[in-house]
């Protein structure tokens, strides 16, 4: 293993370029800009053999990768926030269509307010698009599922795309140690690309059809049940990872220090780094507090959080977004998981557009949560209101 | 028939999948009364009313979505098609 500190957003696009894309259609969007810029110098220094294509929208972006990948390519994009927003036709189309394209998301706000800061707003309103979400906690994180995603998406039993999510600015423009892994190991874990089904003249076949009223119902269903069994594919393929790379990702959900905790905290992402110091702090002076952390967001591991949080007493849900007029998304997510444990769950919003959210936040949090108070947004500058 | 995965198709799947299940009403042509204009068959967005060898035309029930426009079209003089509600 050699450690090197690199920037995230570079730390990807190495990564992308192990993985061997034949084509990457991409349109820079802060944050996600140096991933592709990382990208375009790859390719036209000649280190990885792929089409670059620079396209006039991420609408352009994802519709070129939904073209090359029924061409029978492997294809990697990133986008973040409007530019996903830009893309939704189009997102919903490439999981409809069941192919296999993996997409960095370096997670960023919504307009308007404009925000160019992070929270998680963008890939969870594509939670119902039928697409795979992983969530990295850090750029460890990042680069290994981006690896992962393709392995799992490109299984005939599977068949979908990919985010690969990642907290913009905070994971994507900071320099951390990561282990690149080797070409050698990333080809002998990926394989090359082995469309199930492609365009070719001398076997004519058309994507994306429509479906009438006594099909559409069954592929709505299919892609469901295709989904769902992404979990166990994401177990599977996480841990011959591990096996490979010395890092396990067999696992959907991972507790810190939850074995024995009163209080169990929700979070996914970066925010989960601050969350293990806190839990460590509020650990020394004697409160039994410990973290689920969910690495995978769709399909929604309902079961494994529901065991994960069986014998805990309180839920505290950190929601880096909000479902306007109703809840924070993953709370709603874990609402239903626990439903019928009579443990109560509460919400806290927090860290929208890029607000920081410290130890003592964490801590204050957990107070809160203790004296039954939740489904809030945390941290609200009552002065400004 | 088993779906595809991905929406996909083969040339000359429209042989399996008949969108006549579309229609609200179907149209009965009265051979009788038929002019021999061919009106209706220009007018069918979806193609699917044929002459027939004796000049008279009928229609393809199977893609008919019954849309009503060649009974709407067929000229006064004739007016030899009727629409027909669906019995499901």
């Amino acid at each position: 293993m050699t450690m090197e500190i690199m920037e995230g957003s570079i730390a990807i696009a190495e990564t992308v370029r192990l993985c061997r894309p034949q084509v990457i259609p991409a349109y820079p969007i802060t944050p996600q800009t140096h991933i592709v810029e990382g990208l375009a110098s790859i390719i036209a220094d000649g280190r990885l053999d792929a089409e670059y294509i620079c396209v006039e929208s991420e609408f352009s972006a994802l519709s070129a990768c939904i073209g090359a990948s029924t061409a029978g390519s492997r294809v990697y994009s990133a986008t973040t926030s409007q530019g996903l927003a830009l893309m939704t036709e189009v997102v919903f189309n490439a999981a409809g269509m069941r192919l296999p394209i993996v997409m960095g998301i370096a997670n960023r706000a919504i307009s308007a307010p404009l925000s160019i800061w992070n929270d998680q707003q963008d890939s969870i309103m594509m939670r119902d698009s039928g697409w795979i979400q992983l969530y990295a906690e850090d750029n460890q994180e990042a680069i290994d599922m981006h690896i992962l995603a393709y392995k799992v998406c490109e299984d005939h039993n599977i068949l979908l795309p990919a985010f690969v999510c990642f907290d913009g600015f905070i994971l994507s423009h900071v320099y951390e140690p990561v282990d690149l892994p080797s070409q050698e190991l990333v080809d002998e874990f990926l394989g090359p690309f082995n469309p199930y089904q492609k365009l070719d003249p001398k076997d004519p076949i058309s994507f994306g059809m429509y479906a009438t009223p006594e099909y559409y119902m069954e592929f709505r269903y299919e892609h469901d049940q295709a989904v769902h069994r992404a979990a166990e594919a994401i177990k599977k393929y996480g841990k011959e990872f591990g096996e490979m790379f010395g890092r396990d990702y067999s696992e959907l959900v991972v507790g810190y220090k939850l074995e024995d905790a009163d209080i169990a905290l929700v979070a996914m992402g970066s925010i989960c780094g601050t969350v293990k110091d806190a839990i460590d702090e509020m650990r020394a002076d004697g409160k039994k507090v410990g973290l689920l952390n969910l690495r995978c967001f769709r399909p929604f591991p309902s079961t494994d959080v529901a065991k994960a949080l069986a014998h805990v007493n309180t839920i505290a849900v950190l929601d880096k977004n909000v479902s306007l007029g109703a809840k924070g998304a993953v709370a709603i997510e874990i609402k239903e998981a626990c439903y019928g444990s009579n443990i109560p769950v509460y919400d806290y919003i927090l860290g929208l557009g890029g607000r920081d959210v410290r130890k003592k936040d964490i801590k204050k949090i957990v107070e809160l949560a203790e004296k039954g108070e939740g489904d809030m947004f945390y941290g609200l500058r009552e002065e400004v209101l | 028939m088993a779906l595809g995965i991905g929406c996909t198709a083969r040339p000359g799947n429209s042989r399996n999948n008949k969108t006549g299940s579309w229609r609200v009403f179907y149209p009965i042509m009265d051979t009788e009364k038929c002019t021999k204009c061919g009106t209706c068959q220009l007018i069918c967005p979806e193609g699917c009313i044929n002459q027939n060898p004796d000049k008279t035309y009928s229609i393809d029930l199977d893609y008919c979505k019954g849309c009503g426009m060649c009974a709407e079209e067929c000229p006064d003089k004739a007016k030899a098609i009727s629409m027909v509600k669906e019995e499901k």
